[in-house]
């Protein structure tokens, strides 16, 4: 489950995010402070995220801090399961 | 001692020839940006003072004495030269904010061709319009961006070259492409600069208006003069600062202020290549010793979000000057910037088309938290009244913000478009699209744009430009676009859509289309939310109001409606 999820939040974030000369990404990547999420783009990533796993995440816990890589993301999306 | 000293002082005499004299400029010279930013720094014996510190991803540093600069910027107009660009062709920069991106601008410069930068967030159309608007001729890009390039190139006759400053030879190069590395190549130590004159053609930026597509604000040479003055007395950049501007030149205050302005006086820059988080940045003002600080309003708030007790975990004691751009800095970012850095942000008012800064607050004048300043001296400025555009003398009535025009960095046309730029001019006054008031010590006060135009962290986003791309995903029947408050980049995009029929008004439709707009234009333009309605409110005539919609979102009067359809 765990890994099932890391792996569908990489995906979407390659899917999305990336283009085939993006270095690879990984689940550490940092995808904030790497640039490759902007901040604006992040409300996007977010609403993936509260649509695919059902929950509402408070705009005060999506900071850039929080969703600077899929093992962060992973972490925050457990909080609000 | 500030370098402006007393505002009023200054105020007396008043005239542009100052920067002229400090820049050993007379009228019918040639001026050249490009070689006032480098040769003319190594001529006055600055030639190894660090001009650019650059840091990136995965702690990547570079470090460039204003003699590399010459010499890189040489070699960077010398292969243009090379490859057939000629005087006035646009080359467009389309990179993050590398140093290829920072000295190109100036290579381009210097071959007497015109400076396209835009920015590299940009979706493929987003760039295809802007291009094909200014029928570019070369394009100077990286690996990663190149992909938007090349599913647009069938599109664009015009584009000869596209030049890959970070080809590593891993993939074939593809048509139109060639490789140029700046650093490895044979550096060019005397270039035959170009003649320019006070009028020649040097910057082309885009910027968005209400209706129609983004329009191409023409600068010249001469806008340089301003540049050096307002950098000089309202950045008050000094010889031993250390100074770091976070816009990026897809913009006009990443030229202005983060090229223009602090190499034509010879000041060193550090340059940050990373996404934004507040702990990096406090780690690099610390670690840079970063003395003058541009930035934005949208950031300012994002540290403030983050808190005061990241702020104690760094040494931030260098920082002697702040001052923000791009959208109204509040009160509560100036009081608490004093609070926590000892010294308040002083907010700069300017938009695109005007070059440089037009009203600020100066170093060492009484600071008002939430007025944009007084004007700088030698513009003149005034709040007209909406309907005669004859200047308001009532203290405290707000009007539409006006200048006479005839500041050096002053746009000189639209590109292409003589007729819009003409409908900038009410009475003699330039109007920049804002209202604001004038209190009673001569301070000006912002009150909001005089148009639909969206001000999303310092970014204008036109709603035309978003409401069109929404009308090309498949489920979209009609749209409206328009700002919504927010708290941290004081506006976002919000749009208001009908679906057509077989179309689910679902949140997965709502990303689709979210996301869809911000590949198609930029992140700034996706919206950030989606409204789904039966049906959009209409003039009898068909056209939409968007006006009805702006004004529900801001909890506003609607105002005359009576045009408005019945259900």
């Amino acid at each position: 489950m765990e890994e099932n999820m890391k792996d569908i939040i990489l995906e979407y974030v390659i899917e999305e995010y990336c283009d085939e000369e993006d270095d690879e990404v990984t689940f550490d990547t940092p995808l904030i402070s790497g640039g490759l999420v902007d901040s604006f783009s992040m409300v996007s990533l977010k609403r993936f995220l509260e649509n695919k796993y059902k929950i509402s995440i408070p705009d005060a816990d999506a900071s850039p801090e929080a969703f600077d890589s899929v093992n962060k993301i992973e972490t925050l999306v457990k909080r609000f399961l | 001692m500030s370098n402006i000293g007393s505002y009023e002082k200054r105020l007396e005499n008043f005239d542009w020839s100052i920067a002229e004299n400090e820049l050993n400029y007379k009228k019918g010279d040639n001026i050249n940006i490009g070689w006032y930013c480098s040769d003319r720094i190594c001529d006055l014996g600055k030639a190894n003072k660090p001009a650019l510190i650059w840091e990136g991803l995965g702690g990547k540093e570079k470090q460039y004495t204003f003699n590399d600069v010459r010499l890189r910027s040489n070699t960077i107009a010398s292969f243009l030269k090379d490859l057939g660009i000629q005087t006035g062709d646009r080359v467009c920069l389309f990179m993050d904010k590398i140093p290829e991106l920072y000295i190109g601008f100036l290579g381009i410069l210097k071959l007497g061709a015109v400076a396209q930068p835009l920015f590299s967030a940009f979706g493929d159309e987003s760039l295809h319009v802007r291009l094909d608007n200014a029928e570019t001729t070369a394009i100077i890009t990286q690996r990663k961006h190149v992909s938007k390039v090349r599913k647009i190139l069938d599109k664009m006759p015009y584009m000869k070259h596209i030049i890959l400053v970070d080809y590593d030879g891993s993939k074939p190069l593809r048509e139109r492409e060639i490789a140029f590395n700046m650093d490895e190549a044979e550096q060019v130590e005397n270039f035959e600069i170009a003649p320019t004159k006070a009028e020649s053609h040097s910057v082309l930026h885009y910027t968005s208006g209400t209706t129609g597509q983004p329009k191409g604000v023409k600068h010249v040479h001469y806008s340089l003069i301003s540049q050096y003055l307002t950098t000089k007395w309202v950045l008050d950049l000094q010889e031993d600062d250390i100074y770091w501007c976070t816009a990026d030149p897809g913009w006009v205050t990443g030229t202005s202020y983060g090229i223009i302005g602090p190499w034509s006086l010879g000041i060193t820059q550090c340059v940050l290549d990373t996404g934004f988080s507040a702990e990096s940045w406090y780690r690099f003002i610390e670690k840079r010793k970063i003395t003058m600080w541009y930035s934005a309003p949208t950031a300012i708030r994002s540290l403030m979000k983050a808190g005061e007790d990241l702020i104690k975990q760094f040494d931030l004691s260098t920082l002697r000057h702040l001052a923000s751009v791009g959208e109204p800095l509040n009160a509560e970012a100036v009081i608490w910037s004093e609070k926590v850095f000892g010294k308040p942000f002083l907010d700069t008012y300017w938009q695109t088309e005007t070059g440089s800064m037009m009203l600020t607050n100066f170093p060492d004048m009484k600071i008002k938290p939430g007025s944009m300043g007084k004007p700088f001296p030698g513009i003149t400025a005034t709040i007209l009244d909406t309907k005669t555009f004859e200047p308001i003398n009532e203290i405290g009535k707000p009007g539409l913000i006006g200048f006479k025009p005839g500041w050096p960095a002053m746009m000189r046309t639209y590109w292409n478009n003589e007729e819009t730029y003409n409908k900038k001019f009410e009475n003699g006054w330039y109007l920049p699209g804002d209202r604001a008031y004038i209190d009673n010590e001569g301070y000006y006060w912002f009150i909001g744009r005089d148009d639909d135009v969206i001000n999303t962290g310092g970014h204008l986003v036109s709603p035309f430009e978003v409401e069109s791309a929404l009308l090309e995903h498949e489920a979209v029947a009609e749209s409206a676009v328009v700002a919504k408050p927010d708290d941290v980049n004081m506006e976002v995009v919000k749009a208001f859509v009908t679906l057509k029929p077989g179309y689910v008004a679902d949140e997965d439709m709502e990303l689709k289309i979210m996301n869809f707009i911000r590949k198609k234009l930029s992140p700034l333009a996706m919206p950030q939310e989606i409204e789904y309605r039966d049906s959009l409110p209409k003039t009898r005539s068909g056209k939409i109001m968007r006006r009805v919609l702006h004004a529900e979102e801001w909890g506003e009067e609607i105002g005359d409606i009576s045009t408005l359809e019945d259900d």
